[in-house]
C-alpha cells in the first residue's frame, strides 16, 4: 500500500504491442490531462518495451508532461509478471496518486496483478472519471479531491461510483472508446525519464509459443457515421438493406448482439457493452430495441436516428430523431431521400 | 499423470433478470429478488477441470465464498462431477471488494495445499471486473494465464493453452502450478448428471443441516460418510487475517449507486413518409451531420 500523496502525479500505462501504440493510451491521456489539470499535478505515461523510445514523442504530442521510459530486451513481449514488477517498482518509487490502464485484455490482465501486489484499490471498466469529495459514512471524515470512479455494474443496470481514499494509488481500468482521442500537437513539450528495472528469470514464467494478430476488418471506432441493424431486420438477407443504407452514406455497419447472435452479421460489428463503444457524428439504429447494454456502446453519438415499429422501444428515449414505422418501408425511403440530395 | 484442480466459483444474481422489483429504494439492487445462478463462466472453468480429470486422472475440488445459500452452486458442482466441494462462509466476509476477496480465497486455496491447476471463470456477471483471478494468482505467487479458450497440452510440469488477446490469440506454456481464467468460448459445460443428482440432491452444509434440526455430531458424521455433508469453512478455519477481510480489507468503497434511467430526451418525431424522411435528411445535411 502506497501512502496518500496529494502531490503525486497522474499516470497512464502506455500499452504498446509490437512497438505500436493503440488508441487506448491516447484516450487515457485525454482523460488524464483533465484530471491532472484539476489537481494541478503533472500527467505522466509509463512506457515499457524494447526499441519503443519513438513512442515517447507520440505520448508527449498527445498531452503527456513526462514519459517514464523502461527499455529492456526482456520487456519486448508482454508478460504479466514482468510488467507488473515494472509498474510496482515505479509506483513505489514515484508515488503517483492516480494510475489509469485501458480496460483491454492486456490491461485487465495486468492491473489486478499490480493492485494485488501493492495492496491498492482498483476499479474495473470505468466509463467516466471525475475529481470530487467523499465523506465517510461512519466517521464523517471528508476526503477532498478524490478520483470518482464511475462504472456500470450488474449487467449495465446500475451505475456505481467507487472511491479509494486510503489505499493508494487510486487505480482504474478505463473502457476503450469512451474517452475522446486528443488531437496530436507536435509543439507540446515533455520530459523523457529513463528508468531501469532489475528483472530476473522468475519474472518470465511463461513461454509464448505462438502469437497471432487478427487484423480487425471493421473500423467502427473510427467511423463518422454508423448504420446499425438489430434483430428487427429479420434475416441475414434482409440485412442487405442496412449495407445499402450504409453505402450511400459512406458509413460503417454495426449490429446489436441479437443481430450478431442470429448470424445476420459478424461479431466485429457488434456495438455495446460486450462489443465496441462508438461515438460517431451520426448513429442510425434500425430494428434495435435499445437495451441498456446496447445503449452503453452508442449513447454518446452526437446524433441518433432510431427506426423502430414499436413506439415504446427504449431506443427512442436516447434518440434525437425517431421514426416509428416498418424498417422495410422506412429504409428504402431514407436511401432515396439521401440519394436525391447528393 | 494426474492433476489436482481447484475451481473457484461464485453464485451470482442473474443480472439478465433485473426488473424494477429487484431494486431497493436506496438504489441498491435487491439481490434477493433476483434468481441466483452459477456464474456462467465459472461453469466453463469447472467443465475444463472435469475434462482434465477424465483425460488424465486427478481430482476436481470446487470452492465458493458466499452466504450459506451459495451451497446451491456446490450441489450443482457435485451433480456435474466435482469430487469435493467447500463452502467458505462467514459474516465477516461481507462487503469484501476484489482485493479482500482474493485474499480470503488465497487462504482457502493454501489450506488445500495440494493443487496443480487453479481455475476461475474469466469474470462474474454481477461485477464484470475480471480482477479476482489475477489477484488470487498474485497472492498465491502463481503464474497466470487469463482469457483461456483452449487446453492444448498438459505435461507433469507444464500446461499449454490458447488464450484470446482481444486482437487475436496466443499459445502459451506455463509451468505448474498455475492459475487460469476461462472464457465462455472454451467449452460447452455439461448438464447435471441424473445419477449424481439422485446421489447428492440431499447434500447440505452444516448450516443447512442445522436449519433442518440436524446438529448431533453422530448424525453429521454419518451424513459425511455418505457424502451428504458439504464441507464448511469460516475465516478462522483458513487462518485469515481479519484486517484484510470484509470492509476493513477493502480499499474501494461504493460512494454512490444510480439506476440506469434512460432519460427521455425530447426526440423529434419523424413521420415514416417520403416527406417526413426528406425533411429529416435536409436537417441532417444542414447541420453538416451528413453530406
Ligand atoms: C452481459 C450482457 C452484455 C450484453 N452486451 C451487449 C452488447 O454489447 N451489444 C448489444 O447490442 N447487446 C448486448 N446485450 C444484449 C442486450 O441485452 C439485448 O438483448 C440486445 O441488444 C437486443 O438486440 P436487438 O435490439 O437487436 O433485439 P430486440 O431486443 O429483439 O429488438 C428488436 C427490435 O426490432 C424492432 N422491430 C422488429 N421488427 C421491426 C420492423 N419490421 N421494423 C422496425 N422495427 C422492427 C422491435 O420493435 C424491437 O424493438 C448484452 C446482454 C447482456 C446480459
Amino acid at each position: 500500500m502506497v501512502k496518500v500523496n496529494r502531490q503525486g502525479e497522474v499516470w497512464i500505462f502506455a500499452e504498446q504491442q509490437d512497438g505500436k501504440l493503440s488508441d487506448v493510451p491516447l484516450e487515457l491521456l485525454s482523460k488524464g490531462r483533465s484530471l491532472a489539470d484539476q489537481l494541478s499535478v503533472k500527467l505522466s505515461a509509463v512506457l515499457g518495451g524494447f526499441n519503443v523510445k519513438p513512442l515517447s514523442d507520440e505520448l508527449i504530442a498527445h498531452g503527456a508532461d513526462k514519459v517514464y521510459l523502461v527499455e529492456d530486451p526482456l520487456l519486448q513481449d508482454y508478460q504479466t509478471t514482468s510488467y507488473a514488477k515494472m509498474l510496482c517498482q515505479l509506483i513505489e518509487k514515484h508515488q503517483p496518486q492516480i494510475v489509469l490502464y485501458g480496460a483491454t485484455v492486456l490491461g485487465r490482465d495486468l492491473a489486478p496483478r499490480v493492485a494485488s501486489a501493492l495492496k491498492a484499490g482498483l476499479t474495473a471498466d470505468c466509463t467516466d472519471l471525475q475529481i470530487g469529495d467523499y465523506t465517510e459514512l461512519k466517521t464523517k471524515n471528508t476526503h477532498k479531491n478524490l478520483m470518482l470512479q464511475i462504472r456500470p455494474a450488474f449487467g449495465g443496470n446500475i451505475i456505481a461510483t467507487i472511491v479509494n481514499y486510503d489505499w493508494w494509488p487510486q487505480m482504474a481500468t478505463v473502457r476503450e472508446g469512451v474517452m475522446p482521442l486528443p488531437e496530436r500537437n507536435g509543439n507540446l513539450k515533455g520530459e523523457i525519464v529513463t528508468e531501469s528495472i532489475a528483472l530476473s528469470p522468475q519474472d518470465f514464467p511463461l513461454e509464448i509459443l505462438q502469437r497471432h494478430r487478427r487484423e480487425k476488418k471493421v473500423n467502427l471506432k473510427g467511423a463518422r457515421i454508423i448504420v446499425a441493424g438489430g434483430a428487427g431486420v429479420g434475416s441475414r438477407e434482409n440485412f442487405r438493406r442496412i449495407w445499402d443504407l450504409a453505402n450511400c452514406l459512406g458509413a460503417a455497419v454495426g449490429g446489436s448482439r441479437a443481430a450478431v447472435d442470429l448470424g445476420f452479421i459478424g461479431h466485429d460489428h457488434q456495438v455495446g457493452q460486450t462489443g465496441t463503444t462508438v461515438r460517431p457524428a451520426l448513429y442510425i439504429a434500425v430494428g434495435i430495441s435499445g437495451a441498456v447494454q446496447h445503449a452503453a456502446g452508442m449513447a454518446e453519438a452526437a446524433k441518433i436516428v432510431a427506426i423502430n415499429n414499436n413506439p415504446d422501444a427504449p431506443i427512442f428515449q436516447i434518440a434525437h430523431y425517431g421514426i416509428v414505422g416498418d424498417l422495410n418501408d422506412v429504409v428504402p425511403r431514407l436511401i432515396k431521400a439521401i440519394r436525391s440530395k447528393q | 499423470m494426474a492433476f489436482d484442480c481447484v475451481v473457484l466459483v461464485k453464485q451470482v444474481p442473474d443480472t439478465k433478470a433485473v426488473t424494477d422489483q429487484a431494486m431497493n429504494e436506496d438504489g441498491t439492487v435487491n439481490r434477493g429478488a433476483l434468481p441466483a445462478i452459477f456464474n456462467p463462466e465459472d461453469l466453463n472453468a469447472l467443465e475444463l477441470a472435469l475434462q482434465i480429470k477424465e483425460k488424465y486422472g486427478g481430482t476436481a475440488t470446487v470452492v465458493t465464498m458466499g452466504p450459506p445459500k451459495a451451497a446451491e452452486v456446490l450441489r450443482e458442482a457435485l451433480y456435474r462431477g466435482a469430487d469435493r466441494v467447500i463452502l467458505l462462509t462467514d459474516r465477516r466476509c461481507a462487503a469484501s471488494d476484489t482485493l479482500a476477496t482474493s485474499y480470503i480465497l488465497s487462504c482457502a486455496v493454501r489450506k488445500l495445499d495440494q493443487y496443480d491447476i487453479v481455475l476461475c471463470g474469466r469474470q462474474a456477471i454481477d461485477g464484470d471486473t475480471a480482477q479476482v483471478g489475477p489477484q488470487l494468482a498474485e497472492k498465491l505467487n502463481l503464474p497466470q494465464v487469463t482469457y483461456v479458450e483452449e487446453l492444448l497440452d498438459l505435461q507433469p510440469n507444464a500446461i499449454t493453452v490458447k488464450r484470446n488477446t482481444g486482437a487475436g490469440w496466443e499459445k502459451i506454456r506455463a509451468p505448474l502450478p498455475a492459475l487460469l481464467t476461462v472464457m465462455d468460448t472454451a467449452n460447452q459445460p455439461r448438464p447435471p448428471g441424473a445419477k449424481r443428482m439422485m446421489k447428492f440432491k440431499n447434500a447440505r452444509s452444516r448450516s443447512e443441516w442445522a436449519k433442518n434440526g440436524v446438529i448431533e455430531t453422530k448424525k453429521l458424521a454419518s451424513l459425511q460418510e455418505r457424502g451428504l455433508l458439504i464441507e464448511q469453512w469460516n475465516l478462522d478455519d483458513i487462518q485469515a487475517d481479519l484486517e484484510r477481510c470484509g470492509q476493513t480489507g477493502s480499499p474501494t468503497q461504493v460512494h454512490r449507486i444510480q439506476n440506469v434511467i434512460l432519460t427521455t430526451g425530447a426526440y423529434k418525431k419523424v413521420e415514416p413518409t417520403k416527406e417526413g424522411i426528406r425533411q429529416m435528411v435536409r436537417e441532417l445535411i444542414e447541420d453538416h451531420t451528413i453530406g
